[in-house]
């Protein structure tokens, strides 16, 4: 059997540890897609797969047990798949299946369609984005996620986007029932404080989370007409040193968003070390190596941020590092009690 | 009389009505919703009738126009008080059959309830009710049960039919200028409920020892007192009282009232201390008996007149109709203890 390896992955199939078997990967962006699609999963895995059908970490499918021979016509099954998520095929025809897989699914939280706390409609932004990003064989991942209660764990991709909204007090409607304050203090991150009987927000602390403006009984409270984010940056996990996404941008608008993602993957395009494996390194290790000054005179380039917004600094990430790790449980004991020796150290 | 107006013909009789009138109707608040994306209607100011909602029940009830959420009665620096200003105009209150029957229950309270209240009656005065017509029941209302649903004390009707806005008007004045502004003369009566989906029976022998059913239990973990309820309702009248200190002697301020919740922490707080109703299924027992039997027993009739807002707003799906409906068997449950 002859096959490149390295176009099969790049078309969204993977070497798996069985000889001669790969599986199809399905993007879905933004996580909602038309059950109809279901079906029409469900028949590739049970024609060509073995019948199973995985869920995928980012919100995509995975159809395991594809030989390798049934390629083709699995990428002629996709078509309608890839058509129903309206996924971006150029530099394929219709047919060939998916053009990439470099950059991964744009995955997002159920977001305003259900849930009372999303801040934002966020499949209809996730799906604006991979609009934008896709296909590229860059290794990203953009995560959005409603709120700040950040259920879809924004922290841990490259691009973190998290619904904030401005929220507004009309004062008249105000009747003192210290619902907000107490849905603030319980829940979030206790900015509003009672002030002659009304709420008074601390700006500088509040998050956006809009839990004030759910828990007003008499709507005294609404919800900003303009919708804001607060974008995180170069979280990851990996063999390496995992670690959290840091703030980046409070109050930042979904043009400035999309911008700054695309003067990222220029920075990753013109940074990124040839010789990295698989053509695949985390961002984040790119900006270890230029320095965050860089890496900012590139992601800031051309973005006109709202007013309102705020830019943190300086930037900083820590996280875990296996090898040696400096921040958390820098001693290690077995079960009987003696000390690992860490030989590295010596 | 009846007329049949074009949407410029009714603009007319609009711009006509705001010389002396402020008009207070539902308004769609686009994005004004609790939640994202989402818009509320509520009663404001209108200035135009596309401004007006004529489809969608309004979520909060047309007491805002004489009962404000909070409201300044007086200023005061040391020994000087001096009372905020009425209202400048008279208002013109859109509302449906409900909203037009709380009315009554608003001034039973407010003004035959010994003196008339001063700061009620200047707002009240020479209120005219423009009634909306209900082409269908809404979701939640029982009005037919209350009674409500006929009701028949307004100044004109409209129903929205068809882009037309069908009136009948019972002001002689007002019948000119709508035929001044061309509006054809027709047979129109306002669209009226017969039948509700939600029906409430309310036992004939009600009595306070329903109070000592179980049934309230389930509400003590159910409700979460927040007061949508009591704030969303046409007929809640209370309020309470905030004395605002703008300066650090305490010298100069306002006197406020502000609508109250009695499911709400703090509505029974006493002097010394003491609360009553700690917990939320005695809020629910005292809230429901307030609404369909102490004040029948003061009054001679109904205080709730079913529109059904309470069950529209409620969070956690706690239905008062379905309460009313279980009052029956709360009887059941005590008439055993005599």
């Amino acid at each position: 059997m002859d096959i490149n390896t390295k176009q099969l992955k790049k078309n969204a199939f993977r070497v798996t540890k069985n000889r001669g078997i790969t599986s199809s990967r399905v993007r879905v962006p933004g996580g909602f897609l038309k059950a109809e699609y279901l079906g029409k999963i469900q028949e590739i895995a049970e024609k060509y797969g073995n019948g199973h059908v995985n869920l995928t970490a980012r919100q995509g499918f995975e159809i395991p047990g594809i030989p390798f021979e049934k390629i083709d016509e699995v990428n002629a099954a996709l078509q309608e798949i890839i058509d129903g998520t309206d996924v971006n095929q150029t530099g394929k025809e219709r047919g060939e299946g998916y053009p990439a897989s470099g950059t991964r699914n744009v995955s997002a939280c159920v977001g305003n369609r259900v849930c009372p706390y999303a801040c934002y409609d966020t499949t209809a932004f996730a799906q604006r984005i991979e609009k934008v990003i896709f296909p590229n064989d860059l290794h990203f991942k953009v995560v959005l996620t409603g709120c700040p209660n950040d259920c879809q764990k924004v922290r841990m991709a490259d691009i973190g986007i998290m619904g904030m909204t401005e929220p507004h007090l009309d004062p008249e409607r105000c009747i003192s029932c210290g619902a907000c304050i107490k849905a603030c203090r319980s829940k979030s991150v206790d900015a509003l404080e009672k002030v002659r009987f009304r709420p008074q927000r601390d700006a500088y602390k509040c998050i956006g989370c809009g839990e004030c403006v759910n828990a007003c009984p008499n709507l005294a409270w609404t919800r900003s007409q303009k919708k804001y984010y607060r974008v995180t940056l170069l979280g990851r996990t990996g063999k390496k040193n995992p670690r959290m996404g840091v703030d980046f941008i409070k109050w930042a608008d979904e043009d400035s968003i999309i911008q700054i993602i695309k003067n990222v993957y220029d920075y990753t395009a013109h940074y990124i070390n040839p010789d990295s494996p698989g053509g695949k390194e985390h961002i984040g290790y790119i900006v270890d190596r230029t320095g965050t000054e860089e890496f900012l005179k590139w992601a800031l380039k051309d973005v006109h941020l709202p007013e309102i917004a705020e830019v943190y600094t300086p930037l900083n990430w820590n996280g875990i590092e296996y090898a040696h790790n400096k921040y958390f449980g820098n001693q290690r004991y077995h079960a009987d009690g003696t000390i690992v020796t860490d030989f590295s150290e010596k | 009389m009846g007329y049949i107006a074009d949407r410029e013909q009714f603009s007319d009789f609009i711009d006509k009505l705001k010389e002396a009138y402020e008009i207070w109707a539902p308004k769609k608040f686009k994005g004004g919703g609790r939640f994202s994306d989402t818009d509320a209607v509520r009663y404001a100011v209108i200035e135009s009738p596309d401004e007006i909602e004529l489809n969608e029940k309004s979520a909060y009830s047309w007491k805002e126009a004489v009962l404000p959420p909070s409201e300044t009665l007086f200023y005061f620096a040391e020994n000087h008080a001096g009372e905020t200003e009425g209202p400048a105009k008279k208002k013109l209150v859109f509302l449906r059959s409900c909203d037009l029957a709380a009315v009554k229950r608003m001034d039973q309270i407010y003004m035959k309830n010994g003196d008339p209240d001063y700061y009620y009656e200047r707002r009240r005065r020479d209120m005219a009710f423009a009634l909306i017509g209900c082409s269908e029941s809404c979701e939640n209302g029982f009005c037919v049960s209350m009674q409500s649903n006929m009701a028949d004390n307004y100044d004109f009707s409209v129903d929205l039919v068809d882009g037309h806005y069908r009136l009948d008007c019972k002001k002689d004045e007002w019948n000119e200028w709508l035929k001044t502004a061309g509006a054809v003369s027709a047979d129109v009566a306002p669209q009226r409920v017969t039948e509700n989906k939600v029906k409430v029976n309310i036992p004939e022998d009600l009595s306070y020892k329903v109070g000592m059913s179980s049934m309230w239990d389930q509400y003590d973990s159910r409700c979460i007192n927040c007061g949508r309820c009591n704030f969303v309702c046409p007929t809640c009248t209370c309020f309470t009282m905030q004395d605002v200190y703008y300066d650090d002697n305490g010298k100069i301020g306002e006197r406020r009232r502000v609508q109250a919740s009695c499911m709400v922490d703090g509505y029974t707080d006493v002097a010394g201390g003491g609360s009553y109703r700690q917990k939320n299924g005695q809020r629910m027992r005292f809230k429901t008996l307030h609404k369909v039997l102490d004040f029948k027993e003061r009054f001679g009739y109904q205080m709730c007149v079913g529109c059904g807002r309470c069950d529209d707003i409620c969070p956690e799906y706690i239905s008062f109709s379905n309460i009313i409906n279980h009052l029956e068997d709360g009887m059941k449950e005590v008439r055993g203890n005599d």
